[in-house]
Formats: structure tokens, sequence, C-alpha cells
């Protein structure tokens, strides 16, 4: 029985085709720039909200970063007043196949021995390239053939991949290339806010906890060679 | 001043009239005789008690908040796993409160594993000590039962397929494997009725036995004193009073180590808490997706010697038990009346056919859960004339030195997806780990030992 459990549990990974060894794009920290994790807040509910969620993190979350109420309200709904949210679970597998994963913690699961989590997000999202033989016309150098349609192709433009397996712009988008890296920087910002919103308060802390215990540290050995100059 | 004093001296009195507050502190701190050559290796003791008391007040505040819920909610996520990412973000201090519980229970096991390196060095596991060290053996057990238990709580994919394997290893005991494992689960698969008894288990079942166990074994301490890194009691010293009071130097001492060790685990706890994945792993930021087993299924960092010498038994591996069990007969055939030769005799064929027809599998659990066991059998094992590393020959400083290194290489090969080369190293590795325990009775005699001196060295 549960041999069958695992051969079972095998199947939809044999499907979904791992990815091959990439080396990643190191990603801008922009984790204290305000503006670009607005802009990426931004950004994620315009192109990636359709549909994925970010169940985990929540309004007040959002008010951490500088947004205001009515940007949040006026950001997350369309244009015909109707709040965004992920399409249903049963629509995505009629469209795309799967249902598009959450990205609350993105930037934490794809953390590996070949980078953080952000680096991997920052190099997948630029390295989508054309592929007639994929049903999404789309390809993906770090993940090989990806479920995930480039929706940001407007802005980066189209990309080949030549004989070297190096990817060429072929088709420029709106925006110039230096300008796609930055939005997909700031994207990324936002997603490894998402994935954990306490880390900026986290490291400051540790600087005062660090501070705290060195003065602690000397005082206590101060004691101890008070006490011990007798012994021996 | 004066009347405050004596107001307090008042008090202490009465207090001491119904209950030794005075005798406890004096027996236990200020009158509680020590060695006055511990050593570094001597602060994880008290390092152990001080993570077991950060564990359970950091454990209290995660229960508030933490729901064992398989079930999934709106978003799609499991109840248990989005509980978790709420105490990140939205309790307030929740994340620290987290990341101290979980870089806690890592350090915690580093923190027990040297504490038991001083045993092995000084060999504070000798007569008179045996209970002390067989009530560590069982703390230990806990230990890995209340970890376990722990990692399935945050119902990552780690969590979940780590508790599938754990699980599923009760079901490989012969006639009665399936049913109780299934006993265990609550369920055919893991699911909501396993969360249920792991949340049971690890809040209050095991922590309970674990604070008890803790306590005895400190009892059993005062009862015949700290070893020390010469190994030779200090009573018997020829002066008779080498031993300084715990209170104050060993607590000023011991308030020293705690900022040498808070330093390094505030590090992690405030600037990489998921400690390069090995703290946290990153596969456990996926929610538990019973339908995608994920590529490899790594133990987390502390059981993973355990988990190796698991992996060594193959079919084919089974033969070195084996033989072992064969010469161990042999010898006791050779030696034995015949009355018990017959029995012996027995026994040898019973463990071979159940070699041959059980699967290895099954052996594998037994080798691991042996494993551990075999430490319980320490202070009958080691017949050294002397105690202390200082003073033993060369075949015991061999043995252990082989012994840390087939610990740490199992304990990395555990980590790693098998392949046929890591299999064998780690089979050469098993073998190793239980040589230095089960060869202990032949190389501890032969072993040529200085002499230790009469009394200590200051």
């Amino acid at each position: 029985m549960s041999r069958l459990l695992i051969v079972l549990a095998f199947i939809p990974l044999v499907a979904f085709a791992g990815g091959g060894v990439a080396l990643l794009d190191k990603a801008p920290d922009k984790s204290a720039d305000m503006g670009a994790l607005q802009n990426g807040a931004r950004l994620y509910v315009d192109y990636c909200l359709g549909c994925h969620s970010v169940s985990h993190l929540r309004y007040g979350r959002l008010r951490d970063i500088g947004l205001s109420e009515a940007q949040i309200i006026g950001n997350s709904q369309s244009p015909g007043g109707k709040q965004r949210e992920p399409m249903h679970s049963a629509d995505a597998r009629l469209s795309v196949g799967s249902v598009a994963p959450d990205l609350s913690l993105i930037t934490r699961a794809r953390s590996s021995e070949l980078g953080s989590g952000a680096d991997w997000l920052y190099t997948y999202l630029r390295s989508f390239y054309r592929d007639e033989n994929r049903p999404t016309g789309w390809n993906n150098s770090v993940v090989e053939n990806t479920g995930m349609p480039h929706v940001l192709w407007e802005l980066q433009g189209e990309l080949v991949m030549d004989d070297n397996q190096g990817l060429k712009l072929v088709k420029p988008g709106r925006p110039k290339p230096e300008e796609y890296d930055t939005i997909v920087s700031d994207l990324t910002a936002f997603l490894s806010y998402a994935a954990e919103p306490a880390a900026s308060d986290r490291k400051w802390w540790g600087y005062v906890v660090l501070v705290g215990l060195s003065v602690f540290l000397v005082l206590a050995y101060a004691l101890k060679r008070e006490f011990w100059k007798d012994i021996h | 001043m004066g009347k405050l004093n004596s107001t307090l001296r008042r008090l202490l009195e009465w207090v001491d009239a119904r209950f030794p507050l005075s005798a406890l502190w004096r027996r236990h701190f200020s009158e509680y005789y020590v060695p006055r050559n511990l050593n570094f290796w001597y602060i994880f003791g008290a390092l152990a008690l001080l993570m077991l008391v950060l564990q359970v007040v950091t454990g209290i505040f995660l229960a508030m908040h933490y729901k064992p819920d398989a079930s999934i909610n709106a978003s799609g996520v499991p109840v248990a796993f989005a509980s978790v990412e709420v105490i990140m973000r939205d309790v307030p201090w929740g994340w620290l409160i987290r990341y101290l519980h979980s870089t806690g229970a890592s350090v915690f096991f580093v923190v027990v594993y040297l504490h038991v390196f001083c045993s092995l060095l000084y060999g504070s596991y000798r007569k008179p000590r045996e209970l002390v060290w067989l009530l560590g053996v069982l703390i230990f057990m806990c230990l890995m039962a209340v970890a376990f238990s722990g990692y399935v709580l945050s119902w990552g994919q780690m969590s979940y397929w780590g508790a599938q394997v754990i699980m599923n290893l009760f079901s490989t005991i012969p006639v009665v494997g399936p049913d109780l494992a299934i006993w265990l689960r609550g369920d055919s698969v893991v699911g909501d009725a396993t969360l249920g008894r792991c949340f049971a288990m690890h809040v209050i079942a095991v922590p309970l036995v674990l604070i008890g166990l803790v306590m005895l074994h400190v009892v059993a301490l005062r009862q015949v004193g700290a070893n020390n890194p010469d190994g030779v009691e200090f009573r018997k010293m020829k002066d008779g009073n080498t031993g300084i009071p715990f209170h104050p130097y060993y607590t000023v001492k011991l308030i020293l180590g705690l900022a040498l060790f808070l330093l390094p685990f505030s590090a992690i706890v405030f600037f990489m808490p998921e400690f390069g994945g090995y703290f946290l792993e990153y596969n456990n930021f996926i929610p538990a997706d019973p339908l995608h087993m994920p590529e490899f299924v790594a133990p987390m960092w502390y059981f993973s010697p355990f988990y190796s010498i698991l992996r060594a038994v193959t079919p084919d591996f089974v033969i070195v038990p084996g033989l072992a069990v064969t010469v161990f007969f042999f010898w006791v055939i050779a030696i034995s009346r015949s009355s018990i030769k017959f029995f012996a005799a027995l026994l040898w064929l019973l463990a071979m056919l159940g070699f041959y027809f059980i699967d290895a599998g099954f052996w594998g659990s037994v080798a691991m859960v042996g494993s551990v066991l075999v430490w319980g059998g320490l202070p009958w094992l080691d017949h050294s004339p002397v105690r202390s590393i200082r003073y033993k020959g060369f075949y015991a400083k061999l043995a252990l030195a082989f012994f840390v290194a087939s610990f740490l290489v199992l304990g990395y090969l555990g980590m790693q997806p098998p392949t046929c080369l890591l299999t064998l190293i780690s089979q050469a590795g098993t073998v190793v780990y239980f040589a230095f325990f089960l060869l202990m009775p032949v190389y501890t005699r032969m072993d040529k030992c200085k002499t230790e001196p009469e009394r200590q060295v200051a």
C-alpha cells in the first residue's frame, strides 16, 4: 500500500519536470527602498495577482511599506471596480493546466546552494524565451518547460535561445532592457518582503542585542575574574 | 536597610520552618562542592538546561497561536502551515519567538551532543555515575521524540514527507507493523489525525516526561558529584578538600559561559535563522502537499547520523550483523556450560532465520533504534582501569577519534541522496559506529594506560 502511494506521489513530479542547474544572477538588495517595494506591490497586482495569491500577506503589512489605505484599495481593484483576486482553481486547471502556487513564501522556498530565493526569482523572470513547441509559446532557461507563460513579455520583449544556450533579445519591449531589470528587481524586492515582512526589524534588533550582549560579556568576565582570583 | 534585612531574615526563617529552602540552596549551590578543575566542556550541561527552559517558554507562546489543523483554508493553504505564518507576520514579536524556538531546537542538539562528548572524553558514565548516564540516554530519546513531533507541526513539505518516511518504518515490523503504523498515524497516510497526535506529543506528553527525567538526572548527579577532566574522584584526594562550592565560583563562570554562548546564538536567530537551510529547511516553506513528494526527503541534521544507519542496512548488508551475531554466539557457546550452549545455539538459529526471512528495512529500523540504545551499555562496556582520556591508552583514543569521524560522516551522508558509493561509505561508517561500542570491552582491556595522579592536578 505504502509503496503504491509513493509511486502515485511521483507521477505529478514527472509531469512537472524539474529544472536544470542554471547560474543565478544576484538580485539587488532593495529591502530598504520603500519606492521599490511599493512599485513591486503595484506590479504584483497588475501582472501576478490574476493567478498567484499572496495569502499570508495581510493588509497591515502593506501599510508597513508606506502604502496608504486609498492606494491599497485603488490598486487592488481592476478598472471595472471589482476587487482583484486570483482565478478560481477550477478555471486555472482548465486554462493553464494547474493551480498557480501561492507566492507568499516563494523567495524563501526557492533558496538553494545556487543562491538565495530572491536571486532565483530575479533570474527566472528574466529568462523566458520564445519556444513554439510549448503550449504557451514560452519556455524558460531556469525552469525548463515551465508551465507559466511570460506575463511580462510586453515589458521585456521577446528573447530566443541561440545555439550556445544563450538568450538573445530579438524584439525589444516597451521599456529599455536595463529598465526591465529594475522592474524585475522591484518585483523581487516586494516578494522578498512578502516572504518575511519582519526581516528588517529582525536585523535591526539583532544589532541591538549583539551590542547589549557584548557589554554583558565584559561584565561577566570581570565578575568571573574577581571571584576566581583567590582560586589556584 | 537594616530593618529590611531583618524583615527578610524573619521571612526566610518563617519559610525555612515550613520548607527546606535554605537547606536546598546549600545542598545544591552554596555548599555543593565541585572539582576546581572543571573546564570548558563542562558548560554544556547547564546550557542544555537553559535550552530546555527557552524551548518551554517560547513553546508556550507558540502554542497560544499555533493551530494543529491540516484542513485547507480559503486560500488553499493548510491551516497549520498558515498559522505558523500568522505567528511570523501578524503576532507581535511572533517572529522572534518562532526563530528562538526553531534555532533553539537545533542548538539544543548541538549542546547535547557536546555534553555527551564531554562524558566520552572524561569517562563520566563510569561507576558510580551509571544512573546519571542512563537517565541521560532516556533524556536523549525524549529529545528525539519531541524534536520529531515538533518538526511535523510546521506542516511544510519536509515535515509532511519526513513524517511519512518515519511512520512507514513502523510498518516494516513483521506481522503487527502495518496495523501499528495505522494506529500511530490514525490514518493510512500522514494527515490531520497524525498532526493532532504530534501536537499532543510535542506540547505535553513528551515534555512532561522529559522534565521529570531532567530532574532525576540532576538529583542523581548531586548524589555522586560531578566528574572532572582527570577522572579521579576529588573526594578521594589526599588533602581531602580540593572541591570548591558551586556558588559563587561556578555560577559566575556559568554567567560568563552564558554570555559567550548567547552571542553566536543571537547572531543566528537575528541574522541567519535558516542557517543555510540546516535549521529551517527551504523546502519546508512549501506547504505540505500529499500529492507531490519532493525529489529527496532529508531529515533534520541532528537525526541524519541515525537516518544514515537506517539507510545503510541494505539487503546485502544484512550479512554483516549476521556475521557479528555468529561470532558472538560462537564465543558464548565456547565459554559456557552445556545447558546454556543449547539455548545459545537456538537463539543463534532464530537470529539467522530472522536475518534471512525478514525484510532488510526492518533490520535497518532495528539498527537505527539500536544505535541509540547501545549508548546505555557504555558504563558496562568500558573496562579501562582509568576514566579520563588524559590517561587512557592509544586504542581508546583511536577508537574515540574513529567514532567521532564516523558520526560526522554518517551525519553528512544522511542529508545526501543515496548513491552506490555513498551507501558503501555509510555502511563502513555504521560498522565503525557499532564497533566503537561493541568492541570496547576488548580494546579497553588491551590498552596500556598512564597512571592517574593520586590527587587532582590543580
